[in-house]
């Protein structure tokens, strides 16, 4: 189990170092001069002198990896070229609105899939199933931002149950919060839950033919003591794990769905950043998704070999 | 020799065996007839399309779908229609020549990291890994950020994202038939490398790699609109989907056809890939193929399914 | 019907009475092919303490009879016939008064201990839920110091110690004495073993073998063994059933089914098969392998089965020419004991003649 576990956090370390440095190559993969770009009209040479000592580029490329690293580890990502804010600070400030999204869609998308792939694997070439597969094969060729423009043109503009877009911070008020919650997540919700829906049921049809299925009737277990714990139990397992990638895909994927719904989060943070020549900005937005994305995956690989008695041995 | 490529050999058989198999399930024959609409609909367009991408005609803006225009037209009097029949090109393009990148590099790192081994494999396969760290669209909005937007660059942005997954596949699809009996046969007769690469290993280990590439060009033509739609892709006044739909935002409780119909197109296209994928995955694993063979038999349809999307 | 049967070999019944009652009993299945005849009209009896083996191939039906016994056979079979279970019909039981039979009265033991166990869950876990399914304990504390007990019985090392451990922690060997602890936990008067020893290694078997003989002799459960060894057969079994293509082609005593077998199936699997116009009858197949392996070609499938005799693709005897169209009935042959030994031949008598590996 401890061996597993730092095994594995080694690799995840490696792996970072690697993704590091990649995020680092960004601003000096660009052609010409980032800094200058960044200024593009509003261009003055003391903020262009100032911008270009912040950012150390007058120094050698080692020296400045290892001190944009080093600051990076005790979470200054230095300061955005635009504004000249601290990007950790712009960062925090989005990370509310990602982080709601990103949990709300998960708990959609679980609410779906549950009970729709279980019921589907349960009767198998019933009606149910066959309108759980094609639906959940149709949800996963669905572009998300055009089914969030879909859900906005029904609910929001037709129906008016919904506002389409913008967000309300929880602590400001927890009603309008939810509200504005709703349909974002929604959107992302039903992809993820078409994929989860998927994995569901095929993880299920598995367990109900495994032969300790048979033992367990066999004892004389009545139908719900069999499903909930020789079945669902063992069929749920692994969907942990596919459960936290889909959490992963979703805080960095949810990109696209933010513009739709003017979602102040970090993929709107990370896009003005392209738009806007920020490098800086992009680059702590893009390494810490990658340091979420990282982290994520070895919680779900480590939580999966706790969850499963076979793999904790 | 002969022995050596036995496991080749009867390739016409059986490839006429599977299509036989592939289509005759539904879904997939379904995939297979939308493709080959889209792609005819993509090489004739100018044909097919009733009028040009910016023909604009601001008499005609925002006309609801009827008998003139029956998907309707836009803000500035643009028939959707036509744009998105000529959309249909610039998203199979993109699709294509992206998933065709990732495929040859990919291929190749995951051969020579599976074939050499050591540690010609720790070094590809951790870069492969650093790649995948990366969250999919976030990689292709770095990239993007590097190169700058277009058309051209989306398809570079979308290739180097999805490259780690073909090493993935290639690289464990040649583990399990390096070792096997025809791969050291061809050896032990003196079979150069390149030779056994090409001739032995990449087509033992084909299966995996053609259901990850249709699975995979789904997901470049939902990149590819997402990155248009974000005005990353190509540019105006260009006919894309994800474009299309941008535009179409701002109108949408006004003209909700300009937003439909593109979305519509992106759906059916990306379902006739991901169809071909269950449908080719069904047909090239070995293991299913048999079950799937007795399944069809036995007239009834069961199967087990991974995750689609998840990175 | 048949008299209740008092075993010869090991005395009278312990408690006597017969516990299972079968008579008849045939499943089909649908298929795109046909209808699959799977079991087709087998009848026998188990009395209290005794062991009844059912032999045969993979494919034979054999572990098909037995499930259909319990309900554990999908939804879509079609089971017939009737199998008196201490005087009740099972065949005519709903789901929930099975459920009442299913680890309490009747106890089965599946034949990979690496799968018939759930492995995510603790072995004590896995005995207590019967137990308190079936009302066999007060609670969790009373179920879990019975279910120690139980494994106690079975020969288990640190009984309550192996209460919180996953089957994965134990060995192949562990792992069925659990399977069989879990079988014995609802005080069976039927334990229906299937292949129960076939995944385990021979000295393993040899000693899962000797601790059901152990337990029935304690308690005269009556035993159903599935299998396809007959050196199992021979160590345990009073009587023998032996099946082929889903139907009873010869049953009797153990001694008279091996000293005398009438079926030429049965004597392929002993590993003799004189030709019968075979004047010396000298030439037979080596004795040396028992095994099914002695007969060429495969069962037929059960959606396509022959006119006849069931053996009769196979059968390199063939010695009356009406067996390729009528099919023989179950007919007493020359037996020693009290036990009827019946063979479905036309000639087994003849056959009979023959030694077998010579």
């Amino acid at each position: 189990m401890t061996a597993l576990a730092v095994r594995r956090t080694l690799q995840a370390v490696v792996v970072l170092l690697g993704v590091s440095v990649v995020t680092f190559a960004l601003v000096h993969l660009v052609p010409g001069d980032p800094v200058r770009l960044a200024l593009g009209t509003r261009f003055d040479q003391a903020t262009y002198d100032a911008l270009r000592e912040r950012a150390g580029l007058d120094q050698p490329l080692v020296v400045q990896y290892l001190q944009w690293i080093g600051r990076a580890v005790t979470g200054d990502l230095g300061v955005s070229f635009r504004s000249g804010d601290p990007v950790t600070a712009l960062i925090l400030e989005r990370l509310p609105a990602t982080l709601s999204l990103a949990l709300a869609s998960i708990l959609v998308a679980l609410l779906i899939a549950v009970p729709l792939g279980t019921a589907s694997a349960l009767r198998p070439r019933s009606f149910v199933d066959g309108a759980a597969t094609v639906l959940s094969q149709i949800g996963i060729s669905v572009p998300e931002f055009w089914m969030g423009i879909m859900l906005i043109l029904l609910f929001a503009g037709t129906l008016g149950w919904f506002p389409s877009s913008g967000y309300v911070p929880f602590t400001e008020d927890p009603a309008l919060w939810l509200r504005s919650l709703v349909l974002p997540a929604v959107t992302t919700g039903l992809v993820s839950g078409s994929v989860l829906t998927r994995f569901t049921r095929s993880s299920v049809l598995e367990a109900l033919g495994a032969e300790h299925v048979r033992t367990a009737r066999a004892k004389g277990l009545p139908p719900r003591a069999v499903l909930d714990w020789h079945v669902l139990r063992n069929a749920l397992l692994p969907l942990v794990t596919v459960t936290g990638v889909q959490l992963a895909y979703l805080l960095s994927g949810v990109v696209v769905v933010e513009i739709v719904f003017a979602w102040p989060g970090l993929g709107q943070l990370a896009l003005q950043a392209v738009e806007a020549r920020d490098y800086p900005v992009l680059q702590g937005a893009v390494l810490l998704f990658a340091f979420v994305f990282l982290l994520l995956n070895l919680v779900v690989d480590l939580l999966y070999s706790r969850l499963d008695p076979r793999i904790s041995a | 020799m002969s022995a050596a490529a036995a496991p080749v050999r009867p390739r016409r058989n059986r490839f006429l065996a599977g299509a036989r198999l592939l289509l005759g399930s539904p879904p997939a024959l379904f995939a297979a007839l939308v493709l080959v609409g889209v792609v005819l609909v993509a090489l004739f367009d100018d044909q097919v399309a009733p009028s040009g991408a910016n023909d604009v005609d601001v008499q005609q803006r925002l006309q609801p779908p009827g008998a003139g225009h029956w998907f309707g037209t836009d803000d500035l009097g643009r028939d959707v229609l036509s744009r998105v029949v000529l959309g249909a090109k610039v998203s199979l393009q993109v699709g294509v020549v992206a998933v065709g990148f990732s495929l040859v590099c990919g291929v190749l790192v995951g051969l020579f990291a599976g074939f050499y081994g050591r540690w010609l494999d720790t070094a590809l396969m951790r870069l492969m890994d650093v790649l995948f760290a990366f969250p999919a669209m976030l990689l292709a909005i770095a990239v993007i950020a590097i190169l700058g937007p277009g058309t051209t660059n989306a398809m570079i942005a979308i290739g180097i994202t999805y490259t780690p997954v073909f090493a993935r596949v290639t690289r464990a699809a040649v583990l399990g038939v390096r070792e096997s009996v025809f791969v050291r046969a061809s050896r032990s007769v003196g079979a150069s490398d390149p030779r056994l690469l090409f001739r032995h290993v990449l087509p033992n280990a084909l299966p995996p790699i053609i259901v990850q590439t249709s699975v995979s060009l789904a997901f470049a033509v939902l990149a590819e609109a997402a990155l248009s739609f974000v005005g990353l892709g190509t540019q105006p006044p260009a006919p894309s989907w994800g474009r299309m739909l941008a535009e179409g935002r701002g109108y949408v409780d006004l003209a909700w056809w300009i937003a439909v119909f593109p979305g519509l197109a992106i759906v059916v296209l990306v379902l006739a890939f991901n169809l071909l994928g269950d449908g080719l995955r069904d047909v090239l694993d070995p293991q299913q193929r048999s079950a799937l063979e007795a399944a069809r038999a036995r007239s009834g349809r069961r199967r087990r399914r991974t995750p689609g999307r998840t990175s | 019907m048949t008299d209740p049967v008092t075993d010869p070999v090991t005395g009278p019944a312990h408690g006597g009475g017969t516990v299972l009652d079968v008579r008849d009993l045939r499943v089909r299945v649908d298929t795109a092919r046909g209808t699959a005849d799977i079991v087709n009209g087998l009848s026998y009896s188990v009395a209290a303490g005794e062991t009844v083996a059912v032999v045969g191939e993979s494919g034979s039906g054999k572990s098909v009879s037995v499930l259909a016994l319990l309900g554990l056979l999908p939804g879509h079979a079609r089971v017939s016939g009737t199998a008196a279970f201490r005087g009740r019909d099972l065949l005519a039981m709903s789901e929930a008064e099975l459920r009442t039979v299913r680890g309490n009265g009747i106890g089965m033991v599946f034949q990979d201990p690496m799968t018939s166990l759930n492995p995510v869950l603790t072995v004590g876990r896995q005995l207590t839920e019967g137990l308190l399914a079936h009302g066999r304990a007060g609670g969790r504390k009373a179920a879990r110091a019975r279910a120690a007990e139980l494994l106690a019985d079975v020969g288990l090392p640190d009984p309550r110690g192996a209460l919180d451990r996953y089957p994965h922690e134990l060995s192949g060997g562990m792992r069925q004495r659990v399977v069989i602890a879990i079988a014995l936990s609802g005080d069976p008067a039927l334990l229906i073993a299937d292949e129960a020893t076939t995944a385990l290694d021979v000295t393993v078997q040899a000693q899962i073998l000797e601790l059901v003989a152990g337990l029935q002799r304690e308690r005269g459960t009556g035993v159903v063994w599935i299998t396809h060894d007959l050196g199992v057969v021979a160590g345990t079994a009073d009587r023998v059933l032996v099946m082929y293509g889903g139907r009873c082609v010869e049953d009797g005593s153990v001694d008279d089914v091996f000293e005398a077998p009438a079926h030429p199936y049965t004597r392929g699997l002993l590993g003799a098969l004189p030709a019968l116009h075979d004047e010396d009858g000298a030439d037979g197949a080596p004795a040396e392998r028992p095994d099914l392996v002695a007969i060429g070609g495969t069962p037929p499938p059960p959606t396509d089965l022959p006119p006849g005799c069931v053996f009769w693709p196979r059968c390199p005897v063939r010695g009356d020419e009406r067996c390729a169209t009528e099919q023989p009935p179950l007919v007493p042959v020359r037996g020693s004991g009290p036990v009827p030994h019946r063979a479905a031949t036309f000639y087994g008598e003849r056959l009979q003649q023959t030694e077998v590996g010579a």
